[in-house]
This record gives structure tokens, sequence and C-alpha cells, in this order.
């Protein structure tokens, strides 16, 4: 009797096991197989052209403005936020309702931030559809996740490293930039990862705030178009999956790339560090 | 609730007062001569509400080992954390008392900088950073803004040979230290304490996490180290401090019991207690 159930049980394990791995095949193979004849390297490098036949360099362009323009202004802000909860503030009802604010805010649909930067950032601090204003937007998106994964990462950080600078006459900054700091970078790298997959997959609330200019950005104040929204736009107004499709690889390439470079640096922060 | 605690920490400071006072004489004739380096006087502490020391007065003499020992829970630790403040990190200790070294009070003068650059620590388990092992030894001395490659370089090397670790490490001074043996990673969380040139070391049942030939060593070093430094060893190993040590006091619910040389606690103690707890009775 047992055994069946310990049968039953590892069959429904294996189940949901090969079910989603299988979905995420069946997916990555849908938008290969319908997308991967066109791409070639005009239409990664080329223009894009209205008249069709174009490529998507000014999406790929604009996608990576987002990326670091928006890590740029959140990671800091994001790590220091983290640090002063975890560290310095003092434990109580006001860090509980901060950071019940911030586990919250992960959980707004993005399109009430995407509302939030186009009253704010795009109408009332004047900055237009532009990439700033989407970067911007994106910047509050990912900073509670930043937030949250290093206050995590700072938790895992033994106390006895604490005492063991501490106790060597160092003040409570040194050893947070010496020895807390860095021995929870893997961690915050970890959030980093997570927050470009935000931006990347974002797509509602950059098109309310970036607007949909299919053209190359003049600079970071020009109205211009990510891959997703790319995506969303020709599948809407032309129907056109294959090439939708096609954005998806460059897409699935890009979030591939940027993970397995994360990976690759964060094995060597521990490198450095443990061995 | 409160007023009860400080009538018993009265009552509990004039026992300790009066047996002190008895010792005291007793401590003139057999102690072996030497001056002290920590005065502790009418020490207090409290974790919130609840009392972790009562009255505790001790003379802790300049370069020997002094040993505490005592049962699980009876307060040694906690004393030798108030000697470089390390329970300050403690959310709600409250500590009275005086414990003045080299004549400065250390709970009066803030400078725990300069405290814990004097009085280092070695701790219960090998926490070197995740550093190699150069690095870890000058953390301390960077920290205190030595940037000079030469006089780093002097230092380190000076403090694994102080710490008997030198010819073990010397060849690999840029790897890791997490992947040197417990053994190793202990003396070389010696060598780090070294590194800042204190005059008092802290150790806090340094050997409790090593096997025994590794345990062996860090005795013998502790030993050749008493000529330079004053040793404060916290073990639960009597034999430990019967072997290392010059001086042991014996805790027991948070109060000093007995405090003499080690031959004498260990072959005529004065207090039913400790000849029961160092005779393996309880504890």
């Amino acid at each position: 009797m047992i055994q069946l159930k310990d049968k039953l049980l590892r069959g429904l394990l294996w189940i949901s096991a090969f079910l989603s791995v299988a979905v995420l095949v069946m997916i990555v193979g849908f938008i290969f197989y319908k997308g991967i004849n066109l791409i070639s390297f005009s239409f990664i490098f080329g223009d894009y052209s209205p008249t069709g036949g174009g490529g998507i360099w000014p999406m790929i362009v604009t996608t990576i403005y987002t990326i670091l323009i928006s890590l740029i202004i959140a990671t800091p802000i994001g790590i220091f936020a983290a640090v002063y909860l975890q560290e310095y503030a003092k434990q109580g009802r006001l860090v509980r309702t901060i950071r019940f604010a911030t586990e919250s805010l992960t959980g707004i649909p993005s399109i009430i931030y995407g509302l939030f930067g186009a009253v704010f950032f795009v109408t009332t601090l004047k900055l237009g559809m532009s990439i700033i204003a989407a970067s911007l937007t994106l910047t509050i998106i990912v900073l509670p996740v930043i937030i949250r994964t290093t206050e995590e990462a700072l938790k895992t950080v033994p106390l006895s490293y604490r005492e063991g600078s501490l106790a060597l006459g160092t003040t409570k900054l040194q050893t947070l930039y010496k020895v807390i700091l860095p021995s929870a970078m893997p961690g915050v790298l970890s959030g980093i990862i997570l927050s470009i997959g935000r931006i990347v997959g974002e797509s509602a609330a950059i098109f309310l705030t970036a607007g949909t200019v299919a053209a190359m950005p003049d600079s970071i104040f020009s109205s211009a178009r990510t891959l997703t929204v790319h995506a969303y736009l020709v599948t809407q107004e032309s129907g056109d999956i294959e090439l939708a499709a096609a954005v998806g690889i460059v897409l699935i390439v890009i979030i591939l790339v940027i993970n397995l470079s994360a990976t690759f640096i964060s094995k060597k922060l521990n490198r450095a560090t443990n061995k | 609730m409160s007023r009860l605690m400080s009538t018993s920490v009265i009552e509990h400071g004039e026992l300790t007062t009066k047996k002190q006072s008895w010792e005291g004489i007793s401590q003139m004739e057999q102690f072996k001569e030497g001056t002290t380096k920590i005065n502790v006087k009418d020490l207090n502490l409290f974790y919130g509400e609840k009392q972790a020391l009562f009255g505790v007065y001790l003379d802790i003499h300049e370069k020997q080992v002094t040993a505490l020992i005592g049962p699980s829970g009876c307060g040694k630790s906690t004393f030798l954390r108030t000697l470089n403040r390390m329970n300050d990190l403690i959310d709600g200790v409250k500590i009275s008392g005086d414990i003045v070294i080299d004549h400065e009070n250390i709970y009066k003068t803030n400078d725990v900088i300069k405290l814990r650059t004097k009085v280092g620590m070695v701790f219960q388990k090998p926490n070197l950073f995740p550093m190699s092992i150069y690095d870890n030894v000058a953390y301390g001395p960077r920290m205190q803004g030595i940037k000079n490659k030469k006089e780093l370089n002097k230092l380190v090397e000076e403090s694994l040979r102080g710490a008997a670790i030198w010819d073990e490490v010397k060849d690999r001074l840029k790897t890791s230290a997490l992947g040197l043996s417990g053994g190793q990673q202990q003396r070389v969380c010696i060598a780090r304490a070294i590194a800042m040139k204190p005059d008092v070391i802290l150790m806090d049942e340094p050997t409790s996490a090593l096997d025994p030939i590794s345990t062996l060593k860090v005795e013998e070093l502790i030993t050749a180290m008493k000529k330079d430094y004053t040793i404060v060893i916290v073990t639960h190993n009597m034999q430990q401090a019967a072997r290392i040590s010059d001086k042991t006091a014996f805790f027991l619910n948070g109060e000093v019991v007995e405090y003499d040389d080690t031959d004498n606690i260990f072959s005529t103690p004065q207090d039913q207690r400790t000849e029961d707890y160092v005779t393996g009775r309880f504890g």
C-alpha cells in the first residue's frame, strides 16, 4: 500500500516536472519555428522600415538603453535601502511597514506603474514620452525586487563575519563595505538578474511612457519602442506573427546572454573570495 | 519584578565583596608576582530583565594566561565579551560596574574602536573572511589606514610566524583562507588578532571546534604567546585550563565562585562547589 502510494506520488512529481518543461519547450519551439526564417544579419542590425523588410536594430538599442538606465538608478538606491533596513534601522513597526510596502509593490500590475509614469514622469516632470521616462518608471518597478533580494542576501551573511571584523577595531561602515557587502554580492547579483528579466519583459508600462516611435532614438529623451512593445504592435497592427516571433527569438537570446554572463560574473566573484 | 532583582543584586554584590576581601588576603600571599592588567569591579550584566553576571570582581594579570571555567550558561563567555565590549552588539544588554584596563575605564571612555585594537579576540569557531590568507591577516591593519605594501608584508609575516602557521601557509598566502583546515584557520584567526599588535587577547573556547592534534598546536601556541600578551581564555575543558593557564576563575550562575592560581584551583580548591566541579561531580 505504502509502495503504491510512493509510486503514485513519484508519478505525479514526474508528470508535473515533465509538463512544465514541455510547455517551455513548446513555447520556445513555436517561436523558433515561426520566426527563425526571418532572422538574418540585416534583420537584427538593419534600420527599421515602415514599409516592411527592415530590421529591428532601433528596438534592440532602445531595450538596452532602458535596461542600463533603470539599473544604474535602481541598483545603488536599492542596495542602500536594503542596507539601511537590514543593518541600520531599528527593527520595529516602521521597518515592518516599509517591508510590507515594498513587498506589496512587487505585486502591483505593471500597467498601474505605467499610468503613474505617464502622469508623473511624462506630464508633470515634462519628460515627454521618452526612454528616460520609461526607465524611471521601470526603476520603480524593479526597486522592490532589488531591495528584497539584497535584504535576503544580507541576512545570510554569518554573524561570525560581523563579529570577527568588529572585534578587529573596525567601524560598522568598514565592516559593511569590506566584509558584509562582498559576501552578499552573489545574492545582490541575482536580484539584478531578476530585474533585467523584469525590464526586458515589460511592455505595458513602457508603452505608456516611452511611446511607440519606431526609429533610432536620438537621445534618451526621444520617444522609442522596445522589443516587447514592437512585438506587441506588429501582432496588433498587421497580425504578423512571424515577425513577432523573430523579435521573440532576439529577446530570448538577449536574456540568455545576460543571464549567462551574470552567472559567470557571480562564479568569478565566488572564486575570488572562496578559493 | 525590577525591585526584587535590585535587592538580589545587592545581596550578590555583598556576598562577593565579602568573599573577595577574604580572597584578597589569600591572593596576596599566594599569587605569583605580576601586575594587574585588567581590573574588574562589581560587574553586573543584564540581558533585558535577566541578570547574567552578578557582582564580578576579578584582577587579570599582565602576561599570564587566565582561564575562565564553569558549566554552560554560567556567564564565562558573557564576561569575556564585556572585556572588549562585544556585548554592545546585542540589543538590550545593560552593564553596571567598572572594568579598568591600563587605568582606563573602558565603559566610561567611548572609544570602542581603540579598545578593540588593544584587546583582540579569537572566537569559538574559526571565522576567517572569504578572502585570501594574506588579506585576512592584513584586514585589521589596513582598516587602521596602513597602506604601505612593505609594512603590510612584514606585519603579515610576523603575525603568521607569531601564530606558528607561517611555514604551513607561506606558499599560498594569496589563496582563499577558507581552503585551510579548521586548526590552521584558527591559527590564522590568532594571527589576524596579533596583526593588530594588541596587549590582550581574548579567546572564547578557541579549540572547541578542533581535533585533538590541532588543539594541542593551539595550546602550545597560547603558552608561547603569553610572554608577549595577556591572554584570557574561556574553556569548557578543565584539562586544558590546567595545562595552559596561570590563573583560573571558576564561574557558576553568573558569579565568580573562586579565583586563584590554577594549581591551587585544581589541587586545593577552597570552595566545595569548585571542588565538585573540577573533580567532575557536575557540569
